[in-house]
């Protein structure tokens, strides 16, 4: 008996007619996120059911003794919320009806006589190679023709991983009560080295051969696909994974934050510096003096090397740094 | 070349680059760093505005080897200039006033990071006053925005952080409508460049083709700028950020991020779209409504709200309402009166929200209208900052808001169709604005009552930096007020170069 | 309408997705949910604008053998403005996600809506 109702409950039927009746979350079932240990938590989830249990009993009591404004209110909100969902799905269809009706006069895509394909295109690919230096266009646009922006955009990193510092960076000799306790709850050194030895020998393995194929991308970035952002991220996961198989303390060796700060502080001024000479210089039609090399060999392309490498120290640091920051809240 | 010309790209460099070096610093010197490059960036920006004044016209300043339609370029002329320099000492006024304050709201050891979301701030409404290219603009845009954030959530309270992940959503829609209205003007036209780009939108018009991709374009770019700028309809993540903020960040963010997402969309029309092609397609009638409505019901939010921060941001959402107005109005007349309330209303909002400060710090922190009676006796500079301030929004001669009111009236009478709305609803929001500020001003000057909870000692002055401040910020206004018509002369000039 | 369509079919479809990922960031009430919205929403952006710049029959923009002829290469242009867009929302992301561990932290529910009510609600006690 009470196994058939125990089906009941979880059956779909029933979560479909919750949904449908605006109760629930079709998918948020089995989807809710733990609660966490903390006790103060705990109180507060217990207050918050509570607190919906009192509203519910009052919805009932008032219903029974015909209090019509009560009723009204309940009906109002669950009105609301059918409302809200008709809205959002009427929202959706509309934007993207909008948006259909936008790309059905577009020009085709893949043809070659589009607007988009004209003399900015050709020039990019004609003398894109004189004039950069770069085998790969891309790259040479991102970080030559079109610079400011790519430096702009080296910036939304710099000040994105400033965000995340002040939201959860923990200062261990902070006055503040909270943050210290914040700090004992969130420290999961003591766990540590786990010494998985099956995570730790994979790692040996693979650590080294992740490095050398991010250091090659970042050093490549001229020659073929890749680049500073993407060779950066592939160096920042092979820190992560390392951090993961050996622990912090291995780990602080090699990066702590003063590496972090500093090597962020070196790469980005030095991006900062040698653009700023190449805007100058471009600006008031001055020989910038800066050998654009061989095409297709290592050290070509004038600034495009440097810079590349400078972006893939910024990444590589910024995403090691967010990684740390998400699990306990410092370098 | 001249050497002047290089100002503007100084400018916008010098700030990125104190960003950078703040990182390494403590909060003190990254402090004083940001001072002295703002500081600085405001006499490059006047240099900037003397020489194009001298010279007569705009110019293009490449950022590379490359010119126009392949590299990047920052254009400066005359209302850059102006809008520059002024963006420049509010920048300055707000980060002075609020300093013991924000070193009161911030840990100690993130002083130098609230530091460098200030330098990048500057250094993201300069790239956006000055940008020639849509793709940079974008790129600035979103850094605007996380250093909005940052402003917002570094106050680490509950509700500054809820405010900030409702002002993140609604910035990121915005973004993503601003940046499909981009690929589908470059999938147009085949650039990025703002001259170009106008090149080729003309002569789409003129050819006719493309007719339902450009209004969407339109569509898209403007809605989505207006949510970032907290139009009406799009209004909801305003009082929160903007109350719940420490007083620097709440003054920039509402005194400089709202209008520096205006003055692009602004550019973007004159120079990309054309304005002409927005008032055929009646796009700017859009705008008109949303602006309109905005101007009531932001004044009667603020009317409800107790809580007086919270009724100043809200009296935010009506005068951005007043600035969209005068840009649905559809003429060039409109459109000084919108750039001259850009100016009046972040120089005014700034006042109110720096010295309301004043007026909180004797009135034990609380900011409803019961405990602020009498503050204005227990603090009379903030006092007499705030009315000055709040008789500006409400439209007192001598003051800017009375010009900004005036270019309004008189602008609405050349288009004759939106006369009579423009008129009475100019009128209707004058007389709410009256309400909800007079209330507060008389509250501030009345007598407390026996009843009345005593006020628990804070600090028994104000730091100088405040009260230095608040009377730049006095000055400010009253020559504005005073002194408009080269300012909006200039605006005019500056207006006509952008066509 | 729908043949072109079928002929824009990328695009097409970055729209669709476009539109979901918009009105999820909007609406939902769950944070996780939103910020998987946005990312939906960025990356519907880069497919049309990658999508905008190929060319049938083309190769990638990097110069093989010297060959510096238009009718070789795809347009670059929008891969650069991709690269650009990716790292920006990848920026935006790890911003959102930090807010959102702080608010659950601080009010263990990662509903909007509730957590606004009790952020009020520990602001009047």
């Amino acid at each position: 008996m009470s196994r058939r109702k125990d089906n009941y409950e979880t059956s779909r039927w029933l979560k479909f007619k919750k949904w449908v009746d605006g109760e629930t979350d079709l998918l948020s079932i089995g989807m809710e996120p733990e609660v966490p240990v903390s006790s103060e938590g705990k109180e507060r989830r217990r207050d918050l059911a509570r607190r919906k249990a009192y509203d519910q009993e009052l919805i009932r009591l008032s219903a029974e003794h015909a209090d019509k404004t009560a009723i009204m209110k309940a009906r109002s909100i669950r009105y609301f919320q059918k409302f809200y969902k008709v809205m959002s799905v009427i929202l959706c269809l509309g934007i993207i009806l909008v948006l259909l009706w936008t790309v059905a006069s577009l020009p085709v895509t893949g043809n070659a006589d589009n607007p988009a394909n004209n003399e900015v295109a050709a020039r990019y690919i004609e003398k894109g190679l004189q004039e950069t230096g770069a085998v790969n266009i891309v790259t040479g646009m991102i970080l030559d023709y079109r610079a400011f922006d790519t430096f702009g955009e080296s910036c939304v990193l710099f000040i994105a991983s400033c965000c995340v510092l002040v939201l959860l960076r923990l200062d261990a000799d902070s006055k503040n009560e909270n943050i210290r306790k914040m700090i004992a709850e969130s420290d999961d050194r003591h766990f540590e080295p786990k010494n998985d030895i099956i995570l730790q020998k994979c790692a040996c393995v693979l650590v080294p051969v992740i490095m050398i194929f991010g250091i090659y991308i970042v050093l490549n970035g001229h020659l073929s696909p890749g680049g500073g952002f993407s060779g950066g991220a592939v160096l920042g996961s092979g820190l992560i994974l390392y951090l993961n198989a050996y622990g912090y303390d291995r780990m602080s060796r090699l990066f702590t934050e003063k590496v972090y700060k500093r090597t962020t502080l070196c790469a980005l001024t030095f991006y900062c510096l040698a653009k700023s000479y190449s805007f100058f210089t471009g600006a008031n039609h001055l020989e910038s003096g800066i050998p654009l090399g061989t095409p297709g060999a290592i050290l070509s392309s004038g600034l495009i090397l440097p810079l590349n490498i400078c972006v893939g120290l910024v990444v590589a640091c910024t995403m090691y740094a967010f990684y740390t920051l998400f699990r306990k809240g410092g370098m | 070349m001249n050497f002047v010309q290089n100002f503007p790209f100084f400018s916008i460099i010098l700030a990125m680059f104190s960003g950078i070096v703040s990182s390494v610093l403590d909060g003190r010197k990254a402090r004083n760093l940001s001072l002295a490059m703002i500081a600085v960036t405001t006499a490059l920006s006047a240099g900037t505005l003397l020489f194009c004044l001298g010279s007569g016209e705009s110019y293009t300043f490449m950022m590379g080897h490359f010119p126009a339609p392949w590299g990047n370029e920052i254009r400066a002329g005359i209302l850059e200039g102006v809008t520059a320099i002024f963006f420049g000492i509010i920048m300055f006024l707000a980060v002075l006033g609020g300093l013991d304050h924000t070193a009161e709201d911030v840990e100690e050891k993130k002083l130098n990071l609230f530091y460098i979301m200030i330098d990048l701030m500057l250094s993201s409404l300069l790239a956006l006053v000055y940008t020639n290219d849509l793709f940079t603009a974008y790129v600035f845009v979103e850094i605007n925005t996380i250093a909005g954030c940052g402003l917002i959530m570094i106050r680490q309270k509950g509700r500054s952080m809820s405010a900030a992940i409702r002002y993140m959503i609604m910035s990121q829609l915005g973004s993503g409508l601003f940046l499909i209205g981009l690929s589908i003007l470059y999938d147009v036209t085949g650039h990025l460049l703002m001259s170009p780009a106008r090149e080729s939108v003309e002569l789409l018009v003129a050819a006719g083709s493309y007719r339902i991709p450009m209004l969407v374009i339109m569509a898209v770019i403007g809605v989505g700028l207006a949510i970032k700028s907290g139009l009406y309809p799009f209004h909801y993540w305003i009082p929160d950020t903007y109350g719940y903020a420490t007083p620097t960040a709440s003054a920039v963010l509402s005194g400089l991020v709202s209008k520096g997402y205006i003055f692009l969309l602004i550019k973007i029309f004159y120079r990309v779209l054309g304005y002409d092609n927005l008032v055929s397609s009646q796009m700017v009638n859009v705008l008109y409504v949303f602006g309109i409505t905005g101007m009531v019901m932001g004044s009667i939010h603020a009317i409800h709200e107790t809580d007086t921060r919270r009724m100043t941001a809200y009296s935010s959402v009506a005068q951005i309402g007043y600035i969209y107005m005068g840009m649905g109005l559809g003429t060039s007349y409109g459109m000084v009166a919108a750039v001259f309330h850009i100016f009046t209303h972040s120089a005014t909002k700034a006042l109110l929200f720096i010295s309301a400060v004043g007026l909180y710090e004797v009135s034990g922190d609380k900011k409803d209208y019961i405990s602020l009676r009498g503050a204005g006796y227990r603090n009379p500079l903030a006092g007499i900052g705030f009315t000055v301030g709040a008789l500006s929004m409400v439209g007192f001669p001598m003051l800017s808001g009375f010009i900004s009111k005036l270019l309004f009236a008189t602008s609405a009478l050349e288009s004759p169709h939106k006369m009579l709305p423009t008129i009475i609803v100019l009128a209707v929001s004058t007389t709410l604005n009256a309400v909800y500020f007079l209330r507060l001003v008389i509250t501030l000057y009345s007598r407390r009552r026996p009843e009345d909870a005593p006020i628990p000692e804070t600090r028994a002055r104000s730091s100088w930096q405040l009260r230095l401040a608040i009377l730049c910020f006095i000055g400010v206004n009253l020559v504005l007020g005073l002194a408009s018509q080269p300012i909006v002369q200039a605006i005019r000039d500056g207006l006509a170069m952008f066509g | 309408m729908i043949q072109h369509l079928s002929l824009n079919i990328e695009e097409t479809a970055a729209v669709i997705l476009f539109g979901i990922g918009f009105t999820i960031l909007l609406l939902h009430r769950n944070l996780i949910k939103k910020i998987m919205g946005m990312n939906i929403m960025d990356t519907a952006t880069y497919l049309f604008l990658a999508s905008k710049g190929y060319i049938t029959g083309r190769a990638v923009p990097i110069v093989v053998d010297g060959v510096q002829e238009v009718s070789a290469y795809i347009n670059p242009v929008p891969s650069g403005l991709v690269l650009t867009g990716i790292v920006v929302s990848v920026s935006t992301t790890a911003l959102m996600l930090s807010l959102t561990i702080r608010l659950y932290e601080r009010y263990h529910s990662l509903d909007l809506d509730e957590i606004l009510i009790l952020a009020k609600e520990e602001e009047r006690t």
